[in-house]
């Protein structure tokens, strides 16, 4: 049996595959990322390697700064409205006797469609003329708003989509760990005479907290990626109101074919994850202990 | 007794009004698209169509070119789905199963993956992908879209081997089965809920996928279902209805995945965050 296990030849092309398509296309341009950002470069002429050069300029870049404040907004509304609203459907959800799953699968349903279309479609939903929030408005007595044409609303609206559309995936992962809870607790806590309020708060989340850790550092690290659902929605704009680092770097890159600018993004971008993923752990970990 | 029935109203009824927040646009969608503009712009905004214009589907289908990306969004993400399977069954099963050195380095290699940001590595590959004179073709979407997948689709399958008792493998090897039939005809067959995982999981990323697809491929010929909407939407801004039909032709196919097999969707896509 080992002797079949370690066929040297059968692991070889087993593994060649694999090996070799995540080296090439997920590795290797990592790499040259971070060696293109300390180049100044435009994609034809000739690069001159300037150190970290970009660096310096993308902190003194007011509209780069202003991309990074963006995109930390999103995070604070990812972590403070978007979690604790999975984290309450996800309890009240799992204490439902009958609909339980029908509550479930509909509150899943946005996460599984493209973000093209959940970002058309609120494109509509917002239409400064014809949209759905402003014939409701109206129909209040309220006059419309062209939301995403306004720079004073445009960014908050272009993250409510986002919000929107992963709240039932935090949900599901939250309601899965909560259902993972073995019955006996609650049934113990009940005889104690715990409400449904004292349950949650003491026992469940308290259980949960490795699942909530997962939930906030993907919402972390997915709202400091941010891409899709505003490329698609303002494209950044107006007048780069609700322009995100990824967004920023998109344009700089192909739009105005500075190369090594626009990886001093994308690296700034992975570093931030990296930097967050770090303090979450320190402060989880921290939390434990104490 | 009579306060629990009470508190359980309030309950289903936030959750009701929830639910409708969550469905809402997409019952928006399917309205729109099958109305014209003067109903949409005319005061039916939410209600259901008077006429009902399968029209709007038939010219997004053909004038819009719609039917040609969704060809293309269905065999590039086929064979990605392909490819992905059976490039990280194979080395999953080395990974965990056999027996060599170097396996927990190369594992951690390709887990290494799961962390690397795809708007990184745009612009390298982008570069790669031109100097190849493959951008503008299925696999300039295709190749990379297998490398994003497989460090997922590893993870999931090196768990899922490791639950597989060893006694199957021992008793084919009692029966003279060399290893390629043993992975092939004993294991292969065991794993099927992996592989629909791993294949679900696959699907809605790759049928979903964005900035891949808008950045290698601006030729009609190759644009996947994101891409085309994108640029229908360019050619058709104000008329809604075709380009509502435009979007429900995106949807539909992940909606009725969903619908037939609910449980496998939500699990696939949340399995890595619970075994994480």
């Amino acid at each position: 049996m080992n002797k079949i296990l370690s066929n040297k030849k059968a692991i070889t092309v087993f593994m060649a595959p694999a090996m070799l398509i995540i080296v090439v296309i997920v590795l290797v341009p990592i790499v040259i990322s971070l060696y293109y950002s300390l180049l100044k470069w435009d994609g034809i002429g000739k690069a001159t390697f300037i150190g970290i050069e970009n660096y310096i300029n993308l902190f003194g870049d007011e509209r780069f700064i202003a991309s990074v404040k963006n995109s930390l907004l999103y995070v604070v509304l990812s972590l403070f409205i978007q979690l604790p609203l999975s984290l309450l459907l996800a309890i009240v959800v799992s204490n439902t006797k009958k609909l339980e799953k029908f509550y479930v699968t509909v509150f899943f349903i946005p996460v599984i469609i493209s973000s093209v279309v959940i970002g058309q479609l609120w494109q509509k939903v917002y239409n400064g003329d014809y949209g759905l929030l402003n014939v409701l408005l109206r129909s209040l007595g309220y006059s419309g708003h062209d939301w995403l044409g306004d720079e004073k609303t445009a960014l908050m609206c272009s993250f409510i989509p986002n919000l929107w559309q992963y709240i039932g995936y935090h949900m599901l992962i939250m309601y899965a760990g909560i259902k993972s809870i073995s019955t006996d607790i609650s049934e113990a806590a009940k005889i104690d005479g715990a409400n449904r309020f004292q349950t949650a708060m003491r026992i469940t989340i308290p259980i949960l907290k490795p699942i909530i850790q997962v939930c906030v550092t993907f919402s972390l690290i997915g709202a400091l990626k941010i891409f899709d659902l505003i490329f698609v929605l303002t494209g950044g704009g107006p007048f780069q109101s609700t322009e995100v680092p990824t967004i920023y770097m998109y344009k700089t890159t192909f739009d105005q074919m500075h190369y090594g600018y626009g990886s001093a993004i994308s690296t700034f971008v992975i570093i931030e994850c990296f930097l967050f993923t770090a303090i979450l752990r320190f402060i989880f970990k921290n939390r434990e202990d104490a | 007794m009579k306060k629990s029935i009470i508190s359980d109203a309030i309950i289903n009824i936030f959750l009701m009004i929830f639910a409708v927040i969550q469905i809402f646009p997409l019952y928006w969608l399917f309205t729109f698209a099958l109305k014209d503009n003067n109903e949409i712009f005319g005061g039916n905004v939410a209600g259901l169509p008077q006429h009902w214009r399968w029209i709007n589907f038939k010219i997004a289908f053909i004038e819009a070119n719609v039917f040609r990306y969704f060809l293309n969004s269905l065999l590039v993400t086929a064979i990605t789905i392909l490819g992905v399977l059976v490039i990280s069954a194979t080395a999953a099963y080395a990974l965990e199963r056999m027996i060599w050195k170097a396996r927990e380095a190369f594992l951690k290699t390709i887990l290494l993956g799961l962390m690397v940001p795809i708007h990184a590595a745009l612009l390298p590959l982008f570069l790669v992908l031109s100097r190849l004179h493959i951008l503008n073709s299925y696999a300039a979407l295709i190749i990379p879209y297998i490398a994003f997948g497989i460090p997922m689709a590893v993870y999931l399958f090196t768990s899922f081997f490791a639950s597989i008792p060893r006694e199957m493998e021992e008793a084919a090897a009692i029966d003279g089965a060399g290893i390629y039939k043993i992975f092939f005809v004993v294991i292969f067959p065991l794993i099927k809920p992996a592989l629909a995982t791993v294949s679900i999981f696959t699907f809605i990323s790759t049928w979903n996928e964005l900035m891949f697809a808008v950045t290698f491929v601006n030729k009609a010929q190759y644009k996947t279902l994101t891409v085309g909407i994108m640029s229908m939407v360019g050619a058709y801004t104000t008329k809604w209805g075709e380009i509502g039909a435009g979007l429900m032709i995106a949807t539909i196919p992940t909606i009725i995945i969903y619908l037939l097999l609910s449980k496998q969707v939500q699990d696939s896509l949340v399995a890595g965050a619970v075994k994480g």
